[in-house]
């Protein structure tokens, strides 16, 4: 069999014309999704209750020396961190969401619906209250490695039900829902037993909220995502395909068990860390695929980064309003996703050209 | 591609949990540069075998391409070799036609992966030659059924293997389509390949494939060449339906179908 193609035709030669147009207008908008991104994060940087401007904000960070102190510790210690952490939180969930909707083949797929935040909730919790965890594992690592372990669970859970036969995509969400209480009674019933200090973090967690943004967490969060970010991509490819149906794509060569496997680890592990440093925030990993979907197809290799880049678009702008839609206080973030996701997500569904 | 391509299936037994669905089954030699009709009716397990082939489905008994046994190929291997395309595709996926096919060459991770501009032309050939190069750019959702096979179909060639597994490829096609795609097979065939497809029309079936095998409750009834598989003793005994096979003044064979056989009169099978 000759390897080497053979010469297009007339036809042949439009359709690649074709789709390297579709290509170039989808890396376009991709560009743009990173320049709204930006634009969100700056726009975060500069908002909040003392009311330093854009520009005293960008001023700070470009010449800290000319700055105040005080707006120095304001952008540096608070601001900064805390936009950051959307920016990255944003992007985890989202992925986690995009790559969950794929694997278990179900577009109501993601960490909130599936349980799989409250899971990591519980984990997190029974470090917190109990001190239970999983062992051989050093103390401080300890919430974190909780919520992973307890996230991955369910996600085994949840996939062993996906692939039960007759289970449909409604039935396995009805089940997460399920989980999504269970857990959550658990976790009610650890703050029954909770000293007062760790009732408090209980709570921060299942409301889901940037106030606690520091830069440990911000650098570990950026080395979950620079660790898993690179899997993905190589497996955008296995993931499309998989889009197919699991047979076809393991006609093609692909081992569908083990990219399903390594997909749903890097989801929990994902899922685990915007759980453990920021607690629970719905809607992102919900949504932001769909957004992409829309945006740039479901070839994986921009579909994974468009929901990236728009998980992080909009829980800046949410980190951005949640500070504005009170004065002078900031909502829990998680709170503000679900009013700033809706009216995009519903524009976006309603305003596709046919 | 070696000259003596042939596909054997030896005692081959395959179910869904307990059930067994295909029950030690052997065939004569599947022969490459020929085009395999695979017929039975609803649940004969046509589709489970060609699974089975395909290497999806866990079996007792022997697949073997050659002497090449293909429980022995790695995943790679078996794909290289061996394309299958299922009976139907999912709905609710946001992928352009030109994008599915470009992922059934580059999702297996080939040892050498062809680069991105051979991927492109190869597809958009693929594309161009079932007749569908106009569709490159729709999404997979907004096709019509018979769009929807022939892209699924394109999938299954583009890889250009050896071995052709087709899960009725032609159900959903109008009757120009139909023959497009039977003489595509003959071509395909006719370069050596080795070509399986389920078919649920027998006269296309007696137009256009060189071997016929019968499938029946997971048995074969019967096989070899359509004249000698295709009667009315197999459309009463496995079809269940009362008809006359004729050949008419150029020597085709023709099929009528009178009407169903009453319940009393079939052969009674297991459930
Ligand atoms: N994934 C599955 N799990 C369990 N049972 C199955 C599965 N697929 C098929 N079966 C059963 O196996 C039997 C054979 O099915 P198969 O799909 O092979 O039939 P078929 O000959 O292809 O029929 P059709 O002409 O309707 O496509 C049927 O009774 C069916 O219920
Ligand atoms: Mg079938």
């Amino acid at each position: 069999m000759t390897t080497a193609s053979p010469p297009l035709t007339a036809s042949a030669a439009a359709a690649v014309a074709g789709y390297r147009r579709l290509l170039r207008r989808r890396l376009l908008l991709l560009a743009l999704l990173v320049a709204a991104a930006i634009g969100a994060f700056l726009l975060d940087l500069a908002s909040g209750a003392s009311g330093l401007s854009l520009r005293e904000a960008v001023m700070t960070l470009v010449a800290p020396d000319a700055a105040s102190r005080t707006s120095l510790v304001i952008i540096r210690d608070i601001r900064l961190p805390q936009a950051v952490m959307a920016v990255m939180v944003g992007m985890a969930l989202a992925l986690a969401g995009a790559e969950m909707q794929t694997v278990l083949n179900n577009p109501l797929a993601s960490p909130l619906t599936l349980g799989t935040s409250s899971a990591a909730v519980f984990g997190a919790a029974l470090a917190i209250v109990l001190g239970v965890g999983v062992p051989f594992i050093p103390l401080s690592w300890i919430i974190s490695a909780n919520a992973f372990v307890f996230a991955f669970g369910s996600m085994l859970l949840i996939q062993a039900l996906s692939r039960a036969r007759g289970a449909g995509s409604e039935t396995v969400v009805l089940f997460g829902i399920a989980l999504f209480f269970s857990f959550n009674a658990l976790v009610g019933l650890l703050q029954y037993v909770a000293s007062e200090q760790a009732l408090q973090q209980l709570v921060f967690w299942t409301l889901g909220s940037l106030g606690r943004a520091s830069w440990d967490k911000a650098v570990l969060l950026a080395l979950v995502l620079a660790f898993t970010i690179p899997f993905s991509l190589a497996a955008a490819w296995r993931l499309t395909a998989l889009r197919l149906g699991a047979e076809r794509a393991e006609s093609f060569g692909v081992n569908v068990a083990r990219v399903r496997l390594w997909s749903l680890v890097r989801v929990s592990v994902l899922t685990g860390a915007a759980v453990s440093f920021v607690g629970i925030i719905g809607f992102i990993g919900l949504v932001a695929p769909h957004m992409a979907r829309l945006l740039v197809g479901e070839d994986h290799r921009l579909f994974l980064p468009a929901s990236a880049l728009t998980g992080a678009l909009v829980l800046s702008l949410a980190a951005t309003a949640s500070k504005l839609i009170v004065p002078g206080a900031v909502l829990p973030v998680g709170i503000v996703t679900a009013l700033v996701g809706v009216p995009v997500f519903m524009l976006l569904m309603f305003g596709r050209r046919t | 591609m070696s000259d003596a391509l042939s596909l054997h299936v030896h005692e081959v037994s395959v179910g869904y949990g307990r059930r067994e669905v295909v029950r030690g089954l052997s065939l004569a030699p599947l022969r490459g540069g020929c085009v395999t009709a695979l017929v039975g009716p609803n649940a004969a397990g046509k589709s489970t075998l060609l699974r089975t082939i395909a290497g999806l489905l866990p079996m007792r008994g022997r697949v073997s391409l050659g002497a090449v046994d293909l429980a022995g190929l790695s995943r790679a291997e078996r794909a290289a070799r061996i394309g299958f395309m299922p009976q139907s595709l999912p709905g609710g996926v946001a992928l352009t036609v030109m994008e599915t096919v470009m992922g059934a060459l580059r999702a297996g991770g080939d040892a050498a992966p062809i680069s991105g501009s051979e991927m492109q032309t190869r597809a958009a050939l693929a594309l161009d030659d079932l007749g569908i190069g106009a569709l490159a750019l729709e999404t997979l959702d907004k096709l019509s059924g018979g769009q929807r096979q022939l892209a699924s179909l394109a999938q299954a060639l583009v890889r250009r293997p050896d071995v052709l597994l087709l899960d009725e490829p032609t159900s959903a096609l109008d009757l120009r389509h139909q023959v497009v795609v039977m003489s595509i097979l003959r071509r395909l065939a006719g370069e050596g390949r080795l070509v399986v497809a389920v078919l649920h029309d027998l006269a296309l079936a007696a137009r256009w494939a060189d071997h016929v095998v019968v499938l029946s409750e997971g048995r074969c009834a019967a096989e070899g060449a359509p004249s000698q598989t295709i009667s009315s003793a197999v459309l009463a005994s496995v079809y269940g339906v009362e008809g006359r096979v004729e050949t008419c003044s150029r020597g085709m064979l023709q099929i009528m179908v009178d009407g169903p056989l009453p319940p009393s009169a079939q052969k009674t099978g297991e459930t």
